[in-house]
């Protein structure tokens, strides 16, 4: 007798009950004393301009708090790049 | 390619030192008006884009040598590791910026925001040259 089915369908409900349990566990939408308006946000706001010296809040994040981030991000498109010059690139125009 | 249309050549001659001033603009004024280094190295890049499409591929080659975005492509992420090495010379976290002492000047000016600036200019650089390169190798394909 095959069992698959049996076991893929009561993975199934598993991953489902799982999924929906933590779906009524999430906090209501736009509530103020959600975790996402802790006080990062009022960190970046309020602080953003004395700590980079920048208006542009964006410019401050990415390139100052989170600037980490954006040199991997530099690397994610030397990658794409390379990836695609591994594909596409022939002989042509590199003298061998 | 081969578009050879007289009037694509000219609105591209007229216009391409609009796209590229305007590119360097958003890429400079990063730290100050709405934009940055990926929006900026992409107008930029786009430029010189435009100038391949309307000219054909062996001109555009001829602007921008397989070298040049080469070294732009290899060297963007080093410029901007080194300028993080600063934070690590004077003692505190990789890429440290106000931390590791230096002046951000007086917001709304163009030399404020300390290390930003250099970096932007890092990005942007690595941003054109990995759009130029994109296009150029797709171009290129032999099929």
């Amino acid at each position: 007798m095959n069992f698959r089915p049996l076991v893929a369908a009561v993975v199934a409900v598993m991953a489902l009950y799982a999924m929906l349990a933590a779906v009524a566990e999430l906090p209501p939408y736009g509530a103020p004393d959600n975790p996402t308006f802790n006080q990062l946000a009022e960190r970046y706001i309020g602080k953003a301009l004395e700590e980079t010296g920048v208006l542009n809040m964006v410019t401050s994040i990415i390139l100052d708090y989170r600037a980490y981030d954006t040199m991997f991000e530099t690397v994610v498109l030397f990658t794409a790049a390379l990836a695609v010059m591994v594909v596409l690139r022939t002989d042509k125009g590199m003298g061998g | 390619m081969k578009i050879r249309d007289l009037i694509l050549k000219r609105i591209t001659t007229l216009v391409l030192p609009f796209i590229q001033v305007y590119g360097f603009y958003i890429i400079f004024h990063g730290q100050i008006s709405p934009g940055g280094s990926f929006a900026g190295g992409i107008i930029v890049a786009l430029g010189y884009i435009a100038y391949a499409t309307a000219f054909g591929v062996d001109e555009g080659r001829a602007v921008v040598p397989e070298k040049v975005t080469t070294y732009a492509e290899s060297y963007g992420t080093l410029w901007y590791a080194l300028l993080g090495l600063v934070g690590i010379a004077k003692g505190v976290p990789f890429l440290a910026n106000k931390l590791a002492g230096i002046d951000v000047g007086v917001p709304g000016t163009i030399s404020s925001g300390g290390l930003i600036a250099l970096l932007s200019i890092g990005i942007g650089i690595k941003v054109a040259s990995t759009m130029v390169s994109l296009f150029f190798t797709m171009l290129e394909e032999e099929v």
